[in-house]
């Protein structure tokens, strides 16, 4: 199974019921498409959507229904639309309860940075900064390391997205959560060991005496 | 409440304006009205609007033809132009949250001096900014957004004015049209009224200065 898959498959089983939910782009996108079939939820895409449904048929999109990126998708039954103000009074308010998004960094304390790098990308927040600071729960969709450096870090060196920190780490190596403001190590993929792990992390980890393996 | 045509409206406004643009990704942009701007070279123009579209599209074509000398936007991602006319100094971006962004549009159309929001408390978008503590919670004060025009994106108009819009073309469109001095706007199609039911109207026709006229 390839990294991207095997985050996307993980965050999938995050998912109940009735949850409202927003997608960040890139591999958090690709979690709608393991959902499990008894489990229904509502996507939300920021630019005014509940119902979010797979991306149409080719010459079946229709110009006035995209996704945040401006891309066509479809709407699912029970869809509904609204304007910007209340996407982030949704988002701002804690009414969404779950967000995955994907990072640059995240440090031991669960502080996320995924909108700059100074000098380099400044493409904007967008809806990051009120998804991360409204979101009942927020999870990281990411790759454990970029090109071979550790994403998590001891403390982030690039910009804050908020002063919230996130719930959860899911990356291609390892699911990782802070309670109590540490980084913890709560399970490892299928054929990872718990030094592989602690080898392509910078941060600190707690380690408890058990650490399952993921189930996919 | 007046109809005109593309032309007309768009040379009530002056070089150097404030403008509101509805739009979203290009998606719910008044691209007749943008066209307009391009065709009459409105110079040195301030953008308030989510996102800058993409190069050829929506408010892309403003950047393209070098008709705003600043911007304040929650995303400029996908156009490379506006990031090197940003990185060369022709054009000041100010970037901000998307919720703070609308919220402060909503706050200078309904009449408030601005917001208390908890995003971006702790991060560099503090800087500068007066910071409460409330109940036990940090907020940023965020003042209010109001422009001379807003350039506003419809589904429907009936002929007072009554607006309705579509999918996911309305994103800042009502919330604009409450935010400027003059509001005008430009529908996919003007229909009789009474055929928007009053349950269906988004924005009401008082809100209205001017509907540019199909065809």
């Amino acid at each position: 199974m390839d990294p991207q898959t095997i985050i996307a498959k993980r965050i999938a089983r995050e998912l109940r019921s009735g949850m409202l939910v927003n997608l960040g782009i890139g591999i958090p996108t690709m979690v709608a498409n393991h959902v499990p079939s008894d489990v229904k939820v509502f996507f939300q895409s920021e630019n005014g959507l509940i119902g979010t449904g797979a991306i149409p048929e080719q010459g079946m999109g229709h110009r006035l229904l995209t996704d945040a990126a401006g891309q066509p998708v479809t709407a699912l039954p029970g869809a509904c639309t609204f304007d910007s103000a209340m996407s982030f009074g949704l988002i701002r308010g804690g009414h969404v309860d779950i967000t995955v998004l994907g990072a640059l960094q995240v440090d031991a304390h669960g502080l996320l940075a995924n909108w700059m790098i100074p000098g380099k990308m400044v493409p904007g927040m967008g809806g990051a900064m009120d998804l991360v600071t409204g979101a009942k729960r927020v999870i990281v969709a990411m790759q454990h390391t970029a090109k071979g450096k550790p994403k998590i870090v001891n403390k982030c060196t690039l910009p804050l997205t908020s002063e919230r920190p996130i719930d959860l780490v899911v990356s291609e190596m390892a699911v990782i959560a802070f309670p109590g403001g540490r980084a913890t190590l709560l399970e490892r993929a299928p054929g990872v060991t718990t030094e592989q792990v602690v080898a392509a992390t910078d941060a600190k980890l707690a380690i408890p005496d058990n650490i399952p393996e993921m189930q996919l | 409440m007046q109809t005109v045509s593309a032309a007309t409206a768009v040379s009530k406004i002056p070089d150097g304006a404030t403008l509101m643009i509805g739009g979203f990704m290009g998606v719910g942009t008044p691209e007749r009205l943008v066209d307009e701007l391009v065709r009459q070279g409105k110079r040195n123009l301030t953008v308030i609007a989510n996102d800058t579209a993409v190069p050829g599209r929506g408010i892309g074509k403003l950047i393209d033809a070098g008709l705003v000398s600043r911007t304040i936007a929650s995303h400029i991602g996908l156009n490379p132009e506006t990031q090197k006319q940003m990185i060369a100094g022709k054009m000041a971006v100010d970037l901000v949250p998307q919720g703070t962004l609308i919220e402060r549009i909503r706050a200078g159309g309904y009449g408030l001096g601005g917001i208390l929001t908890p995003t971006g408390v702790g991060t560099v978008v503090e800087e500068g900014k007066q910071k409460i503590q409330l109940n036990g919670k940090s907020y940023l004060i965020e003042t209010a957004l109001h422009a001379q025009f807003a350039l506003v994106e419809a589904f429907l108009a009936d002929y007072l004015g009554n607006l309705s819009y579509a999918l996911t073309a309305r994103n800042f469109n009502p919330v604009i049209a409450m935010a400027a001095d003059t509001t005008i706007v430009a529908a996919e199609h003007i229909v009789p009224v009474g055929l928007i039911a009053p349950d269906h109207v988004v924005t009401p026709a008082p809100l209205v200065d001017y509907l540019v006229t199909n065809g």
